[in-house]
């Protein structure tokens, strides 16, 4: 983001805060707050039958008649030009219909870089695709194989011959940071922030702490492959993906390919995981174009170590976190600074600053991030993009400076939570994340703790316990519309273009609905998944819940004007205004006289009217620039590490959240756990390996690459505050990424408890804990 | 000779490379067996020949020539739910549920594992002919289907409820 957008946020910000609260969204709290019935109930997932039979069908899984399928190849050199190019072999194998490379692949532009401006950049690099002879990192696509069976383009690829030349190419990070770029913003916040003079105050402390954190890049590493099937009818196109961006997808590919919106329809009514992975890549475009080029239906679905080829995970970063505390505790200074990937073809600028604007109040601060250029496939959001990793600086710091003190570690984050934003100084729209903590620690047996490191001991095992803050911002994204449809019999359709990648969208969504329209449960379906069905934004930022919610709102306002007008004079909601009746028993009945009651049926039954169909979009997101509204969380660790091997052992994880209304605890227990077990990963074993000398990544397979798994992961207890937040839909926060925010650091310092050792770069492996 | 998959009989494919995985899921559009990794580091794939959990993307599908072949169809239907497959309902054992299907069969394998007295590397008395299964059995003996949405805590419970030894 530039300057000139610097100054339009700015400004936003500076009018929003001149308006009353009362005139924003959310300026009055949403009445559901105070009165559910379905919303916060343990329902079971919606669509729970169709996943365990396996009969939920996802990209891959969608018959098509006359299908080819393709399969790539990937550059293995990092920089360098294609000079010769073989393909007669591969052309005559057997069942190849065709092969692409960028000489014969149509001329296309390239896709508009992810931006928070239009829904439809969704770009993760705007490199060319198979365009030209260059190659600007290692595992690019540089050619494609279409064939009648996988077996046969699997095959066909590998005899496709290339010879490159080779060019000096920038694979080490620790060279690059000399020509770092510093960044106007982060996202769409002022990348280089001070308050005070941060050094100087720093340098005054009674008590400091200053180090370097390192984080590794990792993968998102759902377990369903990237696949996408395409396919022309006529002038149409249909795109069956597994995207966490439906609607905003099929709009980048009209644009794309020169086409109309409605020319254009993408399906994903499942997605088998994303993560922030399950975006816009190089491998829709090129199944696309190729199934128009080969004038049939392609499915392209990417193997394993193809996926770590071009779908970029997150950056490695470096970072520098100070803080300085007065003789009390208090903090005086907090510098967090650093150094992440983000070549100039890149989109994601891992914003790991942004967390620690948000928690604690200092005297002073400065926060700046640098951008490394290196020649790789470009990094993109995953799961708490910035958060998890900067929570693990800025949360192993505090610990350290606790240590340091002799201060319990809770006591000095209790000393210094903000009450307000530290740096902007907007209210908290809601705030407990001291409640969180002392909940936390009692449920947890913090008391236990002894503070003295590697006092703790059972046989081999040293004994540690850690804990950690967490911070993720809340947001709901503009441009989020439905339609709700009322039937005849008294039932509702709400339908929109959202993605269901676990987060049982659609259940929660049912339940908010019941609630909003007074109908059961049963009485509601929701469709989505589908460009065709009124547009939501992407799946992102832990906010597709808040957008959807909103949208439901809008609409059921929508919606109560249109029945009372069609109710007409004989029924007993007569002359009532919709601000004087809500939606209740299946019908409208009077506030003031709940037995003024007219049901959704008599309602169209009278009118003759099979349905009454309203679609309408969520208000615009003002008081995410009014208010700070942050989810919060206490993270709490106990572990064992082995003085043999230096294994650990986590024995125990509690999370203990902040995150307004908690909507359907069933599901979003799971969620929370979900990301904490993410957070076991990036702390513990989770490392995607950069050869340095090539750029080439060496553990591209889920042998290599090592997430949690059933052994790994203990009985995780969640729990909540469940105060709801007065200024968002149904008083709720994002979930789906606070859970992993905070669980880095909550080990590394149960690791330090138990050993003495504060290992400041991730992951914390066995070397590194091994007795010198 | 032929593949019986859920009990129907179906001819070996013509191309010696296919795999039981897309033989199952490309050519019999049995699609409810996933797949993650196509090499067996995930487990997405697993089903049951004749009775023993495979990963059906390491065998060939002419290796189930004249075997029997049990999918996550053959397991239960939305009516007629297996009882593995109504736990893992009730204890949120899954959210995306892409490895869900694998987990399930590996489940149903392995709980008859258990019975059959098999030892797991957790397992200290060998000689026993009774298994306890622990919690950590369960989660030793489940170590090879991987499960990136975090559902680990509710799949265990609901293979620990239907074993009969869910201890709070
Ligand atoms: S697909 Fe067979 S083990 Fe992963
Ligand atoms: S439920 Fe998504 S991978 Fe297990």
């Amino acid at each position: 983001m530039t300057k000139i957008q610097n100054a339009v946020i700015g400004s936003v910000r500076t009018v929003i805060g001149w308006v009353p609260a009362g005139w924003l969204p959310g300026g009055s709290p949403d009445p559901l707050i105070e009165r559910r019935a379905a919303i916060g109930r343990q329902a079971s997932r919606l669509d729970g039958p169709l996943k365990v039979t396996g009969e939920a069908r996802f990209a891959a899984e969608v018959a098509v008649d006359n299908l080819s399928y393709a399969a790539l190849v990937h550059s293995p050199i990092t920089r360098g030009r294609i000079m010769r190019l073989d393909t007669d072999a591969a052309d005559a194998a057997p069942g190849v219909i065709l092969v692409v490379t960028h000489r014969n692949m149509p001329r296309l532009g390239t896709l508009a870089l992810i931006g928070m401006s239009d829904m439809s950049a969704i770009g993760n690099s705007d490199l060319p695709i198979l365009q030209d002879a260059q190659v600007h990192y290692n595992g690019q696509v540089v050619a494609a194989v279409i064939a009648e069976t996988q077996e046969q383009a699997d095959h066909a690829v590998s005899l496709i011959m290339i010879d490159y030349t080779a060019e000096p190419a920038k694979t080490l990070f620790e060279e690059a940071k000399a020509t770092a770029r510093t960044p106007a913003s982060v996202l769409i916040e002022k990348n280089h922030v001070t308050v005070g003079n941060a050094e100087r105050e720093l340098s005054r402390s009674a008590h400091i702490v200053d180090n370097v954190y390192r984080t590794p890049p990792h993968n998102h590493n759902a377990i369903e492959l990237h696949t996408v099937t395409a396919m022309w009818e006529g002038d149409g196109l249909l795109v069956h993906d597994t995207t966490q961006m439906v609607a905003p997808s099929a709009t980048a590919l009209a644009k794309l390919f020169g086409l109309k919106r409605e020319q254009v329809r993408v399906l994903s009514p499942f997605v088998g995981g994303g993560f922030g992975g399950k975006g816009m890549w190089d491998h829709q475009i090129v199944a696309v174009a190729v199934a128009r080029m080969v004038g049939r239906p392609v499915r392209l679905t990417l193997s394993r170590e193809g996926v770590y080829r071009i779908i970029g995970g997150r950056t490695p970063s470096e970072q520098r976190v100070a803080i300085g505390a007065d003789a009390a505790g208090r903090f005086t200074a907090l510098i967090h600074s650093g150094y992440s990937v983000m070549p100039p073809y890149g989109a994601c600028p891992e914003q790991y600053t942004l967390g620690s604007r948000a928690i604690y109040d200092a005297k002073s601060f400065e926060f700046l991030q640098r951008h490394v250029d290196l020649d790789i496939v470009p990094n993109t959001f995953m799961r708490a993009p910035g958060e998890a990793i900067g929570t693990f600086a800025v949360e192993s710091a505090v610990d350290e400076m606790a240590h340091a003190m002799g201060v319990d570690p809770i006591d000095m984050r209790m000393a210094n939570i903000a009450e307000r934003h530290p740096v902007s100084g907007a209210p908290f729209s809601q705030h407990a994340l001291k409640q969180a903590f002392t909940d936390g620690a009692e449920r947890f047996g913090w008391n236990r703790r002894v503070a003295e490191p590697g006092s703790r001991r059972e046989g081999e095992w040293r004994i540690g316990i850690g804990c950690a803050a967490g911070s993720f911002p809340y947001a709901r994204m503009p441009g989020a519309n439905v339609r709700i449809t009322l039937h005849g019999d008294g039932s509702a359709t709400i339908a929109c273009s959202a993605q269901e990648m676990g987060m049982g969208t659609a259940t929660v969504q049912v339940q908010h609905a019941a609630d909003r329209l007074g109908l059961p449960l049963e009485a509601i379906r929701f469709e989505l998944g589908d460009s065709d069905l009124p547009a939501s934004p992407m799946a992102g930022g832990s906010s597709q819940t808040a957008s959807v919610a909103g949208a439901i709102i809008a609409a059921a306002e929508k919606l109560t004007g249109e029945m009372l007008r069609l109710a007409g004079n004989a029924s007993p909601v007569a002359g009532l205004r919709a601000g004087e009746v809500r939606l209740t028993d299946g019908g409208i009945a009077s506030i003031a006289d709940p037995s003024r009651h007219d049901s959704f049926e008599s309602i169209l039954a009278r009118a003759a009217r099979d349905d009454m169909t309203v679609t309408a979009a969520g208000s615009m997101p003002l008081e995410m620039f009014k208010f700070a509204m942050h989810s919060t969380s206490a993270v709490f660790c106990e572990l064992r590490v082995s003085d043999v091997t230096g294994e650990v052992r986590v024995d125990r994880l509690l999370g203990s959240f902040d995150c307004g209304t908690i909507l359907n605890p069933k599901t979003a227990a799971s969620q929370f756990r979900g990301g904490m077990i993410m957070g076991l990963g990036l702390a513990l074993t989770e490392e995607t390996l950069f050869d340095g000398r090539s750029g080439r990544i060496m553990n591209a397979s889920l042998a290599d690459y090592h997430i949690p798994t059933h052994l790994d992961v203990p009985q995780i207890d969640v729990m909540w505050t469940d105060i709801p937040d007065p200024r968002s839909p149904l008083g709720a926060r994002g979930i789906g990424e606070i859970g992993i925010t905070g669980v880095g650091a909550a080990v590394a310092n149960a690791v330090f408890n138990a050993t003495g050792k504060r290992v400041r770069d991730l992951p914390i492996t066995l070397d590194k804990l091994l007795p010198d | 000779m032929t593949i019986k998959v859920n009990g129907q009989d179906f001819p070996p494919p013509d191309d010696a490379r296919v795999s039981l995985l897309d033989l199952l899921r490309e050519q019999l559009h049995l699609t409810g067996t996933k797949v993650g990794c196509n090499q067996g580091a995930c487990g997405a794939c697993t089903v049951l020949l004749d009775s023993r959990r495979v990963l059906s993307c390491l065998t060939l599908a002419v290796q189930a020539d004249g075997r029997s072949v049990t999918t996550i169809e053959g397991l239960g239907t939305a009516e007629a739910l297996h009882p593995l497959q109504a736990a893992f309902i009730e204890h949120d054992g899954f959210q995306c549920g892409y490895c869900t299907p694998g987990q399930i069969c590996a489940a149903t394998a392995m709980l008859e594992e258990v019975a059959a007295g098999m030892p797991s590397y957790l397992t200290v008395d060998l000689a026993a002919d009774r298994i306890t299964l622990s919690r950590e059995e369960v989660q030793e003996r489940m170590s090879g289907n991987l499960c990136r949405c975090g559902a680990h805590n509710g799949i265990i419970d609901a293979i620990l409820d239907v074993a009969g030894e869910h201890r709070p």
